[in-house]
């Protein structure tokens, strides 16, 4: 075979891996879709779920993804930030570095159930916070500060060294050239971190299933102060999530319409992590050309 | 120390020629005394002794690695985090490569401008403003004004007025590198330092540089690193030639390059090497 064949043939296969790739995928999102689709309505997204009749919606379980998904960031990104920025902009390359890179390796390939069951453990058996958000918070924030402390340091890598030794030539500190030179620039990118990572948190069930809980008590969703127990705000309440939802209708739903919502959810799911995957790109654009003003 | 012997034995006293400035119009502004530049083992610098002459232009040239850039790094502590530097480097009679000088400050009046123009991600005008903002520097009309006549200085004003809003990233080149020059000199230094400024740009961008410097140096005192030896011929009154690790020859450009005393910077000047 000369090498012009053995080009194409090489091209070939490699098309028709990466064909196969697009292929599987498009099925699986597809029969997700198609049979999850027609289950939508808006009663199905709003109202409470019912345990033997069918007919049950998913708002809270959707409400509670939503909130953990934001109290799990708001807890993790600032930890996440702080990491990254002492990683890469200060941190010199010694064994307490290396002890912290190898730390964070290894936490991110915890599998997500290790996660659940240290957090119900630790968060919800040692600490007495119960069955709860702010556990399941907590589990979360276990399982995204290394992806997210990854993702960040990779931002600010993209920020050439160039700028750095711009801002210093000009007098400023590290401290600022790190805070007016190096995050603006890399904002877009590190909020299309948080995005994507945003996606991985809100489809996670196992870290969820022991810390959060698998029920979905109902909420008063004209009660927003977080001490009353039916408040939707309260973190102390148990809270099964969608992905939480879609395990447990599964393993052991017995409403008669159990596999419609089990598909309607998993639909909505997938469609949530759709709109993340888009709006990071759409919003990384937008705010690099704000904030360069180009 | 590691000391590399092969270099020594090439390298013979004799062969130097470094003057000493008295020229009363234009007084030493800085200096380097026994200047020794270290990447880890590695001895880059064996020795920088240099006056440069406030209000002039310098060029230092050489071959590549011949120690000029990571020379004029050290200027201004720029190498702090990257290189060991040993010696005394004399601003005004202070000596600024000492533990307990405010780099921060002192980069404020020895700017530098580098090889690749590396405008932030940001509007013309705040690539200038920026800097000034954070020492405190907050009234609209000052900021305005400061921006218009340091862009006027680096010759940069007339094409970009309207556009200050803009993102500097959309800038070419050649007005990549005047704003450089400009978000330099807006803070006001005594010193510019500059690394090879046009080394990226076209003919004619290097041109319009090369007229910002000479301009510029009423108000400031330019040490520039360049390969182009014309360049060098056409702006610096002094030149220093550097070779693996040493000046060789420094005196005025002229001398430099019509009769130079080292016969290795003969041989360079005349593209015989390097």
């Amino acid at each position: 075979m000369n090498s012009k064949t053995q080009n194409k043939v090489a091209i070939g296969s490699l098309y028709g891996i990466a064909g196969l790739v697009v292929l599987i995928l498009l099925a699986l999102l597809g029969y997700i879709l198609v049979s999850g689709v027609p289950q939508l309505s808006w009663h199905f997204l709003t109202a409470p779920g019912k345990a033997f009749l069918k007919g049950g919606g998913v708002g809270i379980q959707l409400f509670n993804s939503f909130y953990l998904l934001i109290l799990a960031m708001l807890i993790s990104f600032p930890i996440a930030l702080g990491a990254a920025i002492y990683l890469y902009e200060y941190a010199k390359d010694n064994w307490l570095t290396t002890t912290i890179r190898t730390a964070i390796e290894i936490l991110s390939s915890l599998p997500s159930v290790v996660v659940g069951l240290f957090g119900f453990l630790f968060f919800v058996v040692k600490l007495h916070l119960g069955f709860s958000i702010l556990s399941g918070a907590f589990a979360l924030t276990f399982f995204n500060l290394p992806l997210l402390t990854r993702s960040i340091e990779d931002s600010l890598r993209t920020v050439s060294d160039v700028q750095r030794e711009g801002g210093l030539a000009l007098g400023l500190s590290r401290w600022e050239t790190v805070t007016r030179v190096i995050l603006p620039a890399a904002v877009p990118s590190i909020l299309t971190g948080v995005i994507l990572s945003a996606g991985r948190v809100f489809g996670e069930a196992a870290a969820l299933i022991y810390t959060a809980g698998q029920s979905a008590p109902a909420l008063n969703f004209t009660d927003w102060n977080p001490f009353n127990i039916s408040s939707p705000l309260n973190p102390m309440r148990p809270a099964e999530t969608l992905a939480v939802h879609i395990w447990k209708i599964n393993s052991e739903g017995i409403m008669p319409d159990a596999k419609a919502i089990s598909s309607g959810s998993s639909a909505v799911l997938v469609i949530a992590i759709l709109l993340f995957n888009f709006a990071a790109r759409y919003l990384g654009k937008r705010l690099y050309k704000r904030l360069t003003s180009a | 120390m590691f000391v590399n012997n092969d270099v020594k034995k090439t390298m013979d006293m004799e062969d130097r020629h470094v003057i000493k400035l008295s020229d009363p119009d234009h007084p030493v502004i800085l200096s380097t005394e026994d200047l020794h530049v270290y990447y880890g083992q590695k001895e880059a610098l064996f020795e920088g002794d240099l006056e440069f002459a406030s209000n002039q232009i310098t060029a230092l040239i050489g071959p590549s690695g011949s120690g000029k850039s990571t020379y004029l790094r050290s200027l201004n502590r720029m190498n702090d985090r990257i290189a060991t530097v040993t010696g005394k480097i004399m601003y005004r009679g202070v000596d600024i490569n000492q533990p307990d000088i405010d780099v921060y400050e002192m980069r404020r009046r020895v700017g530098m401008v580098f090889q690749r123009p590396n405008p932030f991600a940001k509007s013309i005008y705040d690539n200038i403003a920026f800097a000034l903002r954070l020492r405190g520097v907050t009234g609209k009309h000052e900021l305005d004004e400061i921006v218009e006549t340091s862009l006027k200085q680096a010759a940069l004003w007339d094409q970009v007025k309207d556009d200050l809003k803009k993102s500097a990233l959309a800038l070419s080149g050649g007005q990549a590198q005047r704003l450089c020059i400009a978000r330099a000199i807006a803070i006001k230094p005594d010193i510019l330092l500059l690394d090879e400024p046009a080394s990226a740009l076209d003919p004619v961008s290097t041109g319009q540089l090369e007229d910002t410097l000479l301009s510029l140096k009423e108000n400031y005192t330019i040490i520039i690193v360049t390969h182009n030896m014309q360049q060098a011929a056409r702006i610096s009154e002094y030149t220093a030639f550097f070779n693996q690790g040493r000046v060789l020859e420094y005196d005025t450009t002229s001398h430099i390059f019509t009769n130079p005393s080292v016969q290795v910077t003969s041989d360079y000047v005349s593209g015989n090497f390097g």
